[in-house]
């Protein structure tokens, strides 16, 4: 039962938060393709080893965040409040 | 001593021990197979038998071998009892309580006369692994297979009318957990405590002390000296008769607490920050012909009997003894009065070859051809440390030959391992290695909650941690051991499971030649031990067979538990929460049939729906509808949010305007649908389905924190802050007028989808929307919830001569199907995309963007996706079951989706999903029903079966 660390309320019990997905950025919904779209709605890149990804707080504060993860060891190395998807759209 | 025969008698009963756990002030009786024994306090079931002379406690699992005491702890194979209803008693470690009624296991007829054990004699027809080669054919004999495998597959027996004891759990913060309470434990949690740590000190057995209770009189004296040094430490839990079952990521520790008075079994979940594993050394058993008789026993089982239950364990010994803790045991027996016949000292080429016997040690065949008669064998021929715990925190053990044992290799940050897991040494080079493991526990754990503390935000800055850091921790020594593992024959090595060598070695030959393939395949430390006696010497004959070294054969993995957990401790105690409006009270005292939907408790009728169906068209209806999802919405960008999520446009809505809005994924599948009013300038109101409430709020702050944190809104859920209650019939006008103070109900003040704020029953601060789920006149009232049943009440009297009756969830789903609503979730699915539940209408695919535009539009260019219509069964008597098949021959061409009987029409009306060929109204399509039988159905022109024109509510 991993630690994860809530920008907000410090390190709790992974029991009280929700897998949010893998993060990424958006892509233009009026110039994308179908194969564009579907590899945003469905291929994860799921490595053995960091990846970043989106929590969110259910009983808690309810805010999401986003960690740093090595799945493979479980360690977490950084956690912040989302960037905004904006800065990394086309 | 020996005074006669008579089984009551206490014949080997011995004198008091300096170190005896018994209480002899405490005498009583118990039943063993029906016949009465006495005991003492602080007796086991097992110590107690074997004070009076038994020695048979079992009959193994496969061949029915008698078995008696080996291990004298939790772990004895062949002590597993049923005491009462309660089966699989580890009986040398459960205390004997005053009319306790226990019994053997997996005996038939009886423990001396076990008819199965005629299994002997098929021994060449029951090899590891036979039940995948035998009883496989003929297929239709499997149930007469099953019974009599059944009858002779082992364990306790389990009763149907145990009726459910306590368990609970506990959560606990300590600084360090130390599992394990024998020197090393005690010395490291008292190092621990005194650096200011608070810590959880995890016995297995019923006192603290491990291997020092069962010592000299030097041994004793320490104990008493580590027991004075815990008591006085602060900050130190100690639990006893508890196990450390299980270490998960981040120190997440499970300990099972057994022996409380009012508790059956406690499951702590402990979030350590180090965890110190102290478990000490498990005796091995050596293998040759016959080890498993009963009379053959490990060192410390014998120094156990004698020395903490006064047990003379034989009249006769032979000692093979190959280290310092087999020589001290030729001691403590001849202070026990058993004659030392013969001491083999493997270190000097001694060993035993077979023994002989029929219930038990006859005749022992020494290494050098001696025969000698006796009824006890006492090996001494090694030690396992039980790694799992430090398995479980990933690190694996690697063997060393030197000690014939393994050892741990790398362990994380917060695991700590002292005693003699960690090597040999003196009693005091145990101690201080175990206070300096226990002084750096501390100081990790110091350091790990600076670290944690440090990741909360803080309003001020946080301590400097301490920048101490890690002290020299001594390593121990490590003695050279005897590599003795098999004998010269072949014997027991898995007593659980009854595995001989010779089963492994044919596994080997088999091709089954690793560990991980001979284990399954034999089953060999699969059992009640769980390798804890037998891993090793697996280990070594499948090394023996392949010719490979022990560390390179390695062994398996060890999960938790560590120990066995009942299924009730994992259960603890049944919490069911569930969620009530605050009119249930009146439900119930109105005969509503409860309905479970998710959490909520919500009413499905009142006994009769089609009743209330007519009610609802031809006077007027209420109905409780407060799970529905109600979201508060402000700020300045908040058509921005609709216009996002929401598949239609939102950026014109009026002031006291109300808009029905569908909400799709990104995948374009629906989602949600609800309707949303404007109450203010930039305050709006989001209604969204029931089961959806939690869900779309979560989404909502998704897209808001994520995507758009630029965007002015705040988002209150507000679903269990209002009490709703959903007004409709003709009458619905005139029965809310007689309660809304201070609002225009007319027509022209008051149109079809609006929604106004007001008065009710003298309540301040409720909503009112004129909406129409239901397709008659009608009005959906919210009101500050702890108003909700005053206001409930308050119109079921004021209406009484309108005709006012609650209706149901089933009511309105009948209401709603007449009207072609369709619900998300029952009449969409995961992969049904926005056009398909034909919501071209709605769908705006000229906005710039919106959650599921891209999938929606290439939606809308392909024509091949099946479509919802409404649909009537030719025999209008005919309700198709939901979910009922469309079909075309043999192809499945659709299905339907929703289904009722309509009173307001006399017959069955229906939604569902058909294939493109078919949505031509005026088609005929073939239901296939779940008996197999086909009717046939007409696609309708709208969904609506009742008023299209939808006059009814908008009047």
């Amino acid at each position: 039962m991993i630690l994860l660390p809530c920008p907000h309320c410090g390190p709790r019990n992974v029991s009280e938060f929700r897998y949010a997905g893998e993060t990424g950025p958006r892509p233009n919904p009026n110039s994308t393709t179908p194969q564009e779209w579907r590899d945003y709605l469905y291929t994860v890149d799921n490595p053995a080893g960091w990846t970043t990804e989106k929590w969110f707080h259910g009983t808690g504060c309810r805010r999401y965040f986003v960690v740093e993860r090595n799945t493979v060891t479980n360690e977490v190395r950084d956690s912040r409040l989302p960037a905004t998807q904006l800065e990394n759209s086309p | 001593m020996i005074r006669g025969a008579e089984k009551t008698i206490r014949r080997m009963r011995l004198g008091s021990q300096p170190g005896e756990v018994l209480d002899r002030s405490r005498q009583f009786v118990f039943t063993w197979n029906g016949q009465k024994y006495p005991a003492f306090g602080g007796d086991t079931i097992i110590s107690a038998l074997t004070a009076a002379g038994e020695r048979v406690f079992s009959r193994s699992f496969k061949y029915h071998r008698p078995r008696g005491l080996l291990t004298a702890s939790f772990l004895d194979p062949g002590c597993n009892v049923q005491v009462g209803d309660e089966p699989n008693v580890r009986g040398a470690h459960r205390k004997v309580e005053p009319h306790m009624e226990v019994r053997a296991q997996n005996v038939w007829p009886s423990l001396h006369f076990d008819a199965r054990a005629a299994n002997r004699y098929l021994g060449r027809f029951l090899p590891p692994g036979f039940y995948y080669k035998t009883f496989m054919k003929p297929q239709r004999l499997w149930p007469l297979y099953e019974k009599v495998l059944q009858r002779f597959a082992g364990g306790g027996q389990a009763s149907p009318d145990t009726p459910y004891g306590y368990y609970d759990k506990r959560y606990a913060h300590p600084d360090v957990v130390v599992a394990g309470g024998g020197p090393a434990g005690m010395a490291a949690a008292v190092a621990t405590a005194e650096a200011g740590a608070r810590v959880m000190l995890v016995e297995d057995e019923h006192e603290l002390g491990g291997h020092l209770r069962w010592g000299d009189e030097s041994d004793l004296a320490a104990l008493r000296e580590l027991r004075e040094e815990v008591e006085a430490a602060p900050g130190i839990e100690v639990l006893t008769d508890s196990v450390v079952t299980g270490r998960y990521d981040d120190n997440w520790v499970a300990i099972m607490q057994r022996g409380l008075p009012d508790v059956e079994e406690r499951l702590i979940k402990a979030r350590a920050k180090t965890l110190v594993v102290a478990p000490g050394l498990i005796e091995r058993p050596y293998v040759f012909e016959n080890n498993d008789l009963p009379g053959v026993m490990l060192s410390t089982a014998v120094r156990r009997l004698i020395n903490l239950y006064a047990v003379k364990p034989g009249e006769r010994a032979v000692v093979l003894t190959a280290n310092l803790e087999g020589d001290a045991v030729v001691e403590d027996l001849e202070r026990a009065g058993v004659e030392v016949a013969r001491i083999e000292d493997a270190r000097n080429g001694g060993d035993v070859v077979r023994v002989r016997g029929g219930k038990g040690v006859r005749e022992i065949e020494c290494g050098d051809g001696t025969r000698i008669e006796c009824d006890l064998l006492v090996t001494a021929t090694g030690w396992t440390a039980p790694t799992s715990l430090l398995n479980m925190a990933g690190d694996k053990p690697v063997y060393s030959a030197k000690a014939a044992r393994f050892f741990p290799s790398e362990l994380p940050q917060g695991v700590l391992a002292t005693g003699g897991i960690m090597g040999d040494g003196t009693l005091d080079e145990f101690l201080d290695h175990a206070r300096a493991t226990g002084k750096e526990a501390a100081r990790r754990a110091g350091k790990i909650g600076g670290a944690l503390r440090s990741s909360i935000p803080q309003a001020t800055d946080a301590e400097e941690s301490s920048a101490e850091g890690p002290a020299e921790t001594p390593a121990l020594p490590v003695y050279e051991h005897p590599k003795l593992f098999r004998g010269r024959t072949h014997g027991i090595v898995d007593y659980s499971e009854d595995v001989s060598s010779k089963d492994l070695v044919a596994a080997v030959k088999e091709g089954y030649d690793s560990s991980e393939l001979a284990k399954r395949y034999t089953t060999a430390t699969m059992g009640p031990t769980q390798g804890k006696l037998e891993t090793v010497n697996t280990v070594a004959v499948i090394a023996e067979a392949t010719g490979r070294s022990i560390g390179e054969t390695g062994t398996t993995t060890w999960r938790p538990p560590y120990a066995p957990i009942t299924l009730g401790a994992l259960a603890g105690r049944n919490f069911e929460p569930v969620r009530y409006s605050p009119m249930q009270s009146w439900h119930e005292r109105h005969g509503a049939e409860p309905l479970v939907a998710g959490a909520w408790i919500r009413s499905d009728h009142y006994g009769d729906p089609h009743a209330e169906v007519r009610n609802v068209r031809e006077n007027v209806g209420i109905i409780d509808v407060t799970p529905l999802g109600k979201l508060d919405l402000r700020g300045p960008d908040v058509p921005e949010l609709l216009n996002l999520l929401y598949v239609n446009k939102w950026s014109n809505l009026e002031v006291g305007k109300v808009r029905y809005g569908v909400m799709c994924a990104e995948d374009g599948v629906i989602l949600d649908d609800g309707v949303t009013g404007r109450l203010g300038p930039e305050h709006y109101l989001m209604t969204t389905t029931s089961s959806g409430a939690a869900a779309v709020y979560e989404w909502i702050e998704d897209w808001l924190q994520t995507y758009r944190p630029d965007w002015q809104i705040h988002v209150t859920p507000m679903t269990s802050a209002y009490a709703s209650i959903n007004i409709a019939g003709p009458n619905s006008r005139e029965l809310l007028a007689r309660v809304a103070d201070d609002v225009d109900l007319s027509t022209e003040a008051f149109p079809y989808m609006n929604v106004r704020t007001g008065t009710v029953a003298g309540v301040e601060g409720c909503f009112m929307w004129r909406i129409g789920f239901t397709g008659e006149l009608s009005y959906e009232i919210h009101v500050p919830s702890a108003y909700g049943l005053y206001v409930w009440e308050t119109l079921m009297d004021r209406g009484a001569d309108l005709g006012v009756r609650p209706f149901g969830v089933e009511a309105q789903r009948i209401l709603r199907l007449e009207k072609g609503h369709f619900i998300v979730g029952q009449d969409t699915d995961a992969l049904t995309q926005g056009f398909g539940a034909g919501l071209d209408w709605a769908i705006k695919l000229d906005k710039e963007d919106f959650v599921g535009k891209p999938e929606l539009e290439w939606q809308s260019e392909r024509n091949g996706y099946f479509r919802l219509v409404g649909l009537q069964p030719h025999d209008g008597s005919v309700v198709p079951l939901e979910a009922s098949q469309i079909v075309e021959g043999n192809t499945i061409a659709g299905r339907i989706t929703s289904s009722r009987f309509s009173p307001t029409l006399g017959r069955s009306i229906c939604l569902g999903f058909v294939a493109p060929h078919l949505t031509k109204p005026g088609t005929t399509v073939t239901v296939q029903l779940p008996d197999g039988s086909r009717v046939t159905a007409t696609v309708m022109e709208h969904h609506t079966h009742y008023d299209p024109e939808g006059v009814k509510a908008r009047g």
